[in-house]
């Protein structure tokens, strides 16, 4: 069994109060709980803050490029769909750089998990504005406030009958460990959300800001219903819902495609003996 | 008995069929074979048409001049009657194509259509009378195209079988009437045609250059290719999703290029061969891509199927642009493979050294083609799949696992260092578009950055170079004249050089391994190098007269290339950049014009 230790990574580069401490310390609890270890698991990140999340952990990892965490994660899942497959992003990242893949993502429902750390704000390249920043929020590059609509995760998730749709706060450590092991132990894409404060750029989404309007969605709420889903999305402002919104049993696309049904393709062995059949279908 | 048939008519009238068909009756005969095709951005209208020579001695490119011509069309007509040779015959439908069979009031036939080349076969009737209804009239003309040329319908009648056995025996019976109506009609009606031609030996295998990528990439244990469509290079996906199943590989089509090359490194890292394939267009989008593999030393295999740019262009024609544009795509400094092969044959085998150098050397490795090659079918007498190189150079299963430490960018004398699959071992693979130490974790220091560029790329681009080839070389051994090209153009220039080296001391110089750019003077040859003699090439173009640099670009890329990595300069260029590839007949003609301003 893992304990916390054998996740130690480097030390975070993060600035100090960072959201992203406690959803790595979350991760890590999760990770023991559900009995994981290191080498079981792959982590794949983009550019951003959030995306050098594997190095301060221990898995196997692939840090690429800006917004392409999914279609490399979708890769892996088709080469081994024995690997658990993690996708971390930033909001820039993935809903910005990396949105059209997280369309066909969701289209495809490969059974990769990603959790985007969703800062409302470019912290890396120090506080421009991102899709998820509200309307208004003046910065450097947007002198006249942000004039685009604020891009909802959840209701796009929605939209696209996405397998797996949760919104988690880097404030509620306990509550955010169980969406993180809820969306591994679903079948199929798994789009976690996770508000978390950027205490160096983002001067309006606060710790406190967020901890005023947050609240648990109740036990009885039902997550399968697409249309209450939908309206449950669309609720962000005095009060923004925490929890799983949406939720469906499509049959990932690793198990619809027919020549991983038995075997991951890593397993499949190259049969260079049939090249001769093969060459005489040109004659 | 050299021939060449041309099948012209709009988009959807089945041209590519009946030409299909054609040249696998000529491959079944055992005669040499070369088709190539010209058509429009268009699924319907619009004028296109295929073109197919053969011969009882190798056909390696097209010639000006047509003998049998089946116009589909009016506009097939006007437009390829110059093309006609002496004897040759253009067939029509009068009746489809809407032109009345004309006789005038004082009975003279109507001079519209001059009459002993023209000869008009009423494929539509006959379709409906003998094969049961319309759509077999191309059956009919193909039929017909045999009985011109004194051909036994035989093979025709086969490949119908071939074809239509999912259809059912109904399907066969109707094209086989409709195939023996139009030729037994050519052979009573087609009293001008002298043609005649006979089957040779074995049958020969039939293989488009698309294909051979294709094949290629199967052949050399591809388990994954994910790509956008985009012409010249669907083919490719076509050819390898028909084989999903029989070898277990995954074919995605993504949903944008970019998506589609990091999919093939996300394959590439869990531990299978992977590649991709587009057009110049769609490399535009995979450059960030190349760089990434560069940077995490993930072998990835990239088809680059030219056409005329810049942006859209001329989406179906070809050109030879884009050679600067794979050489220097992508941000940074590492190493890469070109390869351009110059048949469906060196496609095949350089697509699979194109597999086997990506994975041990860990860098991308890019098969540079054109339009014109993808849709060339050429006849061979078969490929030796001995050659093909199979090794598995990736660290997986009880050899991982019982590795007693691992770094997945560990420092060696190579620079290459152990690709491990994650998951088959406790040791975790890391790796990182940033710089990275040798377990892949960001750093920022100089010390290490300097020794990780060392490693990347002064380390192994020896080692790459030593694996390239030097370029073929055909023709007189001691040349006055030396014409030079590389990819695409090899059969134009190949044959040129058959038809002028009768008065000339003239050879060829043809290049399918780019970059790494051949070294001229013999290299140390690693186990296991196969191939050409060794010759330096430089000592022989600095030898001759006149050297040239033939290209279907506009500003002779490659000449620019042979300058920058050998001081080299041509004396003079050919340059084509109408879209259209070169024809035996243009080529020599440039030719001379070049010896004529000597």
């Amino acid at each position: 069994m893992p304990v916390l230790e054998d996740y130690k990574g480097q030390t975070p580069a993060w600035c100090p109060g960072c959201g992203n401490f406690s959803i790595l310390k979350t991760f890590k609890e999760a990770f023991v709980e559900l009995a994981l270890e290191p080498h079981q698991f792959t982590i794949v990140s983009g550019i951003g803050q959030a995306s050098k999340f594997p190095h301060y952990l221990k898995c196997n990892t692939f840090n690429g490029l800006h917004g392409r965490t999914l279609p490399v994660a979708t890769g892996i899942r088709l080469a081994n769909h024995e690997m658990l497959t993690i996708a971390v992003a930033g909001d820039g990242d993935c809903y910005g750089e990396g949105g059209n893949h997280l369309m066909h993502a969701m289209r495809r429902n490969i059974n990769v998990k990603l959790f985007v750390h969703d800062n409302q704000i470019y912290g890396l390249t120090k506080g421009q504005a991102s899709p998820t920043s509200m309307e208004g929020m003046v910065t450097k590059n947007q002198p006249f406030g942000v004039l685009s609509e604020q891009l909802n995760p959840m209701a796009l998730a929605v939209a696209f009958d996405c397998s797996f749709a949760a919104r988690g706060f880097a404030g509620d450590a306990e509550h955010l460990k169980g969406l993180i092991k809820e969306a591994m132990q679903h079948k199929g894409f798994s789009l976690v959300d996770i508000l978390q404060p950027c205490v160096s750029f983002n001067k309006i989404n606060t710790y406190e800001w967020y901890r005023q309007r947050v609240y648990h969605i109740e036990p009885e709420y039902n997550p399968e219903d697409r249309v209450e889903a939908f309206r449950r999305a669309l609720e962000w402002g005095d009060r923004i819902p925490l929890g799983i919104i949406y939720r469906n049993h499509r049959p990932p696309f690793e198990e619809r495609m027919p020549v991983i049904k038995e075997t991951p393709l890593i397993r499949q062995p190259f049969d260079i003996a049939r090249l001769e059949a093969t060459l005489k279908e040109f004659y | 008995m050299d021939y060449s048939i041309k099948i012209g008519g709009e988009a959807g009238q089945g041209i590519q069929t009946i030409g299909d068909t054609l040249a696998r009756v000529f491959s079944r005969a055992g005669c040499h074979v070369f088709t190539h095709q010209d058509y429009e951005s268009r699924i319907r209208g619009g004028h296109n048409f295929f073109q197919i020579r053969f011969s009882d001695k190798p056909v390696l490119s097209s010639r000006e001049k047509i003998d049998i011509l089946v116009a589909l069309d009016k506009e097939s007509m006007t437009l390829h009657e110059k093309e006609l040779s002496e004897n040759g015959q253009i067939i029509y439908d009068s009746a489809t194509i809407g032109i009345l069979k004309q006789v005038q009031n004082d009975g003279a036939p109507r001079s519209e259509l001059r009459t002993p080349n023209f000869l008009d076969i009423p494929f539509g009737k006959l379709a409906v009378e003998k094969g049961g209804s319309r759509i077999t009239a191309n059956t009919v003309a193909t039929g017909a195209v045999l009985g011109m040329l004194g051909m036994d319908p035989d093979i025709l009648l086969n490949i119908i079988k071939d074809t239509f056995r999912k259809k059912g025996e109904d399907v066969i019976k109707a094209n086989t009437f409709a195939a023996m109506a139009g030729h037994d009609f050519a052979v009573k009606q087609c009293i001008k045609c002298s043609f005649s031609a006979a089957p040779q030996s074995s049958p020969k295998m039939l293989i488009a250059g698309i294909e051979a990528i294709g094949f290629g990439a199967v052949a050399s244990g591809c388990k994954f290719y994910s790509a956008y469509p985009m012409t010249p290079s669907t083919g490719i996906m076509n050819y390898i999703a028909g084989k999903e199943k029989e070898y277990g590989i995954i074919v995605e089509q993504a949903e944008d290029e970019i998506a589609a090359i990091n999919m093939a490194l996300g394959a590439s890292f869990a531990g299978v061969r992977a590649m991709t394939g587009t057009a110049g267009g769609g490399f535009a989008l995979m450059v960030e891509g190349l760089s990434l593999a560069a940077m995490t030393e993930t072998p990835v295999v990239i088809a680059l199927g030219q056409r005329p740019a810049p942006a859209t262009g001329l989406p179906t024609r070809t050109e030879q642009g884009d050679l600067n544009f794979a050489l220097y795509a992508a941000h940074g400094e590492f190493p890469r493979v070109i390869f351009a092969p110059g048949t469906p044959e060196q496609a095949f085998y350089l697509t699979n050294k194109a597999f086997d150098i990506a994975e041990k050397y860990q860098i991308p490795a890019i098969v540079l083609f054109d339009t014109y090659l993808s849709d060339s079918e050429w006849t061979f007498d078969g490929f030796d799949l001995k050659k093909i190189k199979y090794i598995d150079y990736r660290l997986r299963g009880d050899a991982f696992k019982n590795l007693p430490a691992y770094k997945r960018h560990l420092f060696t004398d190579s620079g290459v260092s152990p690709l491990g699959v994650p998951g088959d071992s406790r040791h975790l693979v890391v790796t990182d578009s940033d710089e990275h130490d040798e377990e892949g974790h960001i750093v920022e220091d100089a010390g290490t950055r300097i020794k990780m560029v060392d490693k990347r790329l002064f380390k192994k681009l020896p080692l790459i170079r030593q694996e390239i080839e030097p370029p073929l070389f055909y023709g007189n051994p001691s040349p006055e004249i030396v014409i030079a090209g590389w990819g695409s153009t090899y059969g134009a220039m190949k044959e040129a050089v058959d038809i002028l080296s009768g008065e000339r001391k003239i050879a060829m110089l043809h290049f399918s391994e780019i970059y790494p750019f051949p070294s001229p003077t013999p290299l140390h040859r690693g186990e296991g190098a196969r191939g050409r003699e060794e010759f330096d090439y430089l000592k022989m173009l600095t030898k001759a007269k006149l050297t040239i640099c033939v290209e279907n670009n506009a500003t002779g890329q490659f000449a620019k290339l042979m300058k920058t990595e050998t001081g080299y300069e041509f004396k003079a260029r050919i340059n084509k950049y109408d879209g259209r590839p070169f024809t035996l007949d243009g080529l020599s003609g440039e030719i001379n014009a070049c010896i004529g301003r000597l």
